[in-house]
């Protein structure tokens, strides 16, 4: 049941507007606390830099450890930007209004951070343009088409302009009326940002139009990142990675985590910036009933993986397996991801106490996120510190105190960012909210009276 | 004559919806007004004619585009080193259709956006009248044309119960960028 509040324009923007036009203590607070988190991740990264990979636990043969695993899971991050925008939008979902901008700008920020990892993993990393951009720099050599490697760039590049023009797009209208309630410097950015929008009928429908249009587009954009980067694993020759499931097993799992990261960015806004008008229990109640499809879809394609190594039945497969299964501490990361990111957070969700209770709802969204970062760390690790067949090639990953303050530090960056976005700009999309109170009514139906949602056919 | 311009700033919505109604029962075409708001109305609230657009051309041509830089970056550069690894043919479809694809999609989006804004007439060098409280929550009525029919929508909406009426100053647009001076 919708516990709409009733609000009128003015008082939408001026609940809204806050988070811009205020500066309260607390703001100030989060941004050094998180500044410190992006202060670890730059002295981590500048350390790495400066003495070489050989400071990390990465060595023959584990090239791929922490810092891909990050790089997986913050792609699986972004996946909540379209996940809940894009697919509810094209849906005409009414609860989608509240979440959809901190969706799409979390997709923006997660993605970014994302496309670090595989760049400073290399060690080098200025020398990663050399065979990934599209030109040759030195004797003829282009980038390798062929490469997974090649993919993920265009794949990312790709995903990141289209959700970054699609927050971008839906903002317009927000930074008119920032211009509008602005005055000096502020008044002339914004009124550049906001491009001379003055709200008219032509512009509302094109605006209408773009959202449909933009969603549709970046569905399939959706789809075919997390693929392409499952790829990076699926078309190589390493026992367990070369499966043909990997592709809509990563999508899923994308999934999974990107919503109940949503889910988590939900209960942050609602707390920090006391939006309990807007955030409320019946969209964490909707967020959940999603979650349970997700994470049971989740947890048969994980449920897959292992089928999949069984039926090749190939020798040093099975062996891999075997050692996920059986050893630690890769036992110890499968009870943690099967209690964590399914039997805890489902079992809370199926009841609907817990899924309107935000307090439970945060907490299990970050137990999601746990399970999954070790699911990828799960499925990365073990099959390459085992990749060749003799022993005395076989070693086992140490992760080294860098690589935690990369990763560490990298949820500091996305959280950092998030909270300066929303410094800057309405974290909650203005005109939606607007557009929601308009097409609200009050039916009676006997003696009860029902909120009830109009919709333009 | 020149063209002249006349906003009407309503606080509520159905006494916008009335002064367009008069205005069209007076002669003035829906055509011939405009209405501002800070959110979407639905079609015909206002009685306001369609809006026409040529929008679903962009992600189209944007997607031939893309199409087409795919197909040139993954032939081109297989083609510039013709290395032939494993037996297998110069150029590669399969992985080749992998760029393709992406290039596809990335024009379309880039293109759809261009196309949103070219269709919505932004960025704009600033309307021929405005009111700043649109974005507060009150509808805005524009009227353009000769000088007798301005005068006469703008006689309707004050009579409709427009907050406020104001003309243009004739040959001049407003600097958004700039404060109001009532402010």
């Amino acid at each position: 049941m919708q516990e709409r509040v009733i609000m009128s324009d003015r008082e939408i923007n001026n609940e809204l507007l806050r988070s811009v036009f205020q500066h309260p203590l607390r703001f100030w607070v989060g941004a050094l606390i998180l500044g410190l988190f992006v202060a670890m991740f730059l002295i981590s990264l500048g350390w790495m830099l400066y003495w070489g990979l050989a400071v990390t636990g990465l060595n023959r043969p584990v090239y791929w450890g922490f810092m891909i695993t990050n790089f997986v899971f913050w792609v699986g991050i972004s996946h909540a930007g379209t996940m809940i925008s894009s697919i509810l939008r094209l849906t005409q979902a009414e609860w989608r209004r509240p979440v959809v901008r901190a969706a799409e700008v979390m997709t923006v920020f997660s993605l970014a951070t994302a496309a670090l990892f595989p760049l400073i993993h290399t060690g080098r990393p200025w020398r990663a343009i050399m065979w990934v951009f599209p030109y040759d720099f030195m004797r003829d050599i282009w980038p390798n088409v062929r490469s997974p490697l090649i993919w993920d760039p265009s794949a990312i590049f790709t995903y990141l302009t289209g959700s970054a023009l699609f927050v971008y797009t839906a903002l317009i209208p927000d930074l008119a009326v920032i211009r509008d309630h602005s005055t000096g410097w502020r008044r002339t950015i914004y009124g550049i940002m906001s491009l001379g929008w003055t709200g008219n009928t032509r512009q509302w429908k094109l605006q209408g139009i773009a959202g449909i249009l933009i969603s549709a587009l970046i569905l399939p954009v959706f789809v075919s990142v997390h693929s392409i980067v499952s790829w990076d694993f699926a078309v190589s020759i390493v026992p367990i990675w070369h499966a043909t499931v990997f592709a809509p097993y990563f999508v899923v799992g994308a999934v999974h985590s990107g919503v109940s990261a949503v889910l988590t960015l939900m209960a942050g806004m609602r707390w920090f910036f006391k939006w309990e008008k807007f955030i409320r229990p019946e969209h964490f109640d909707a967020v959940g009933r999603l979650l349970i499809v997700i994470a049971t879809v989740w947890l048969y394609f994980f449920f897959l993986d292992f089928v999949f190594a069984i039926a090749a039945n190939e020798t040093r497969e099975l062996a891999v397996m075997e050692r996920r299964v059986f050893e630690w501490p890769f036992w110890f990361l499968l009870v943690l991801i099967v209690i964590l990111g399914y039997i805890v957070p489902v079992g809370l969700w199926l009841r609907r106490s817990f899924r309107r209770n935000i307090k439970a709802m945060f907490w299990s969204s970050l137990l999601v996120n746990v399970a999954m970062w070790s699911e990828r760390f799960w499925l990365i690790v073990p099959g390459i510190d085992r990749k060749y067949e003799l022993k005395f090639s076989w070693s086992f990953y140490n992760p080294q105190w860098v690589e935690l303050g990369l990763v560490i530090g990298s949820f500091g960056i996305v959280a950092f960012l998030l909270l300066m976005f929303s410094k800057v700009f309405p974290p909650i999309v203005l005109w939606e909210e607007k557009e929601g109170q308009r097409f609200a009514a009050n039916v009676r139906v006997g003696q009860a009276v029902l909120p009830a949602i109009v919709k333009e056919e | 004559m020149a063209d002249r311009a006349v906003i009407g700033v309503f606080e509520d919505v159905q006494s916008a919806a009335d002064a367009t109604q008069k205005m069209l029962d007076s002669g003035i075409s829906g055509d011939e007004f405009d209405i501002l708001s800070s959110s979407p109305f639905p079609h015909g609230a206002f009685g306001e004619s369609e809006r026409h657009h040529n929008l679903y051309v962009f992600p189209l041509i944007g997607a031939a585009c893309g199409f087409i830089t795919g197909v040139l970056i993954t032939a081109g550069t297989q083609i510039s080193w013709p290395l032939v690894t494993g037996g297998k043919p110069i150029l590669g479809i399969p992985p080749m259709l992998v760029i393709m694809y992406e290039g596809t999609m990335l024009g379309a989006i880039i293109f759809t956006v261009l196309g949103v804004l070219f269709e919505s007439r932004l960025p704009s060098a600033g309307p021929r009248v405005y009111d700043s409280r649109i974005t507060a929550g009150y509808i805005g009525v524009i009227v353009q044309g000769d000088e007798d029919k301005v005068r006469s929508a703008g006689q309707i909406m004050s009579e409709a119960g427009a907050e406020d009426v104001k003309f243009d100053e004739e040959g001049k647009t407003i600097n958004l960028l700039e404060e109001p001076e009532e402010r």
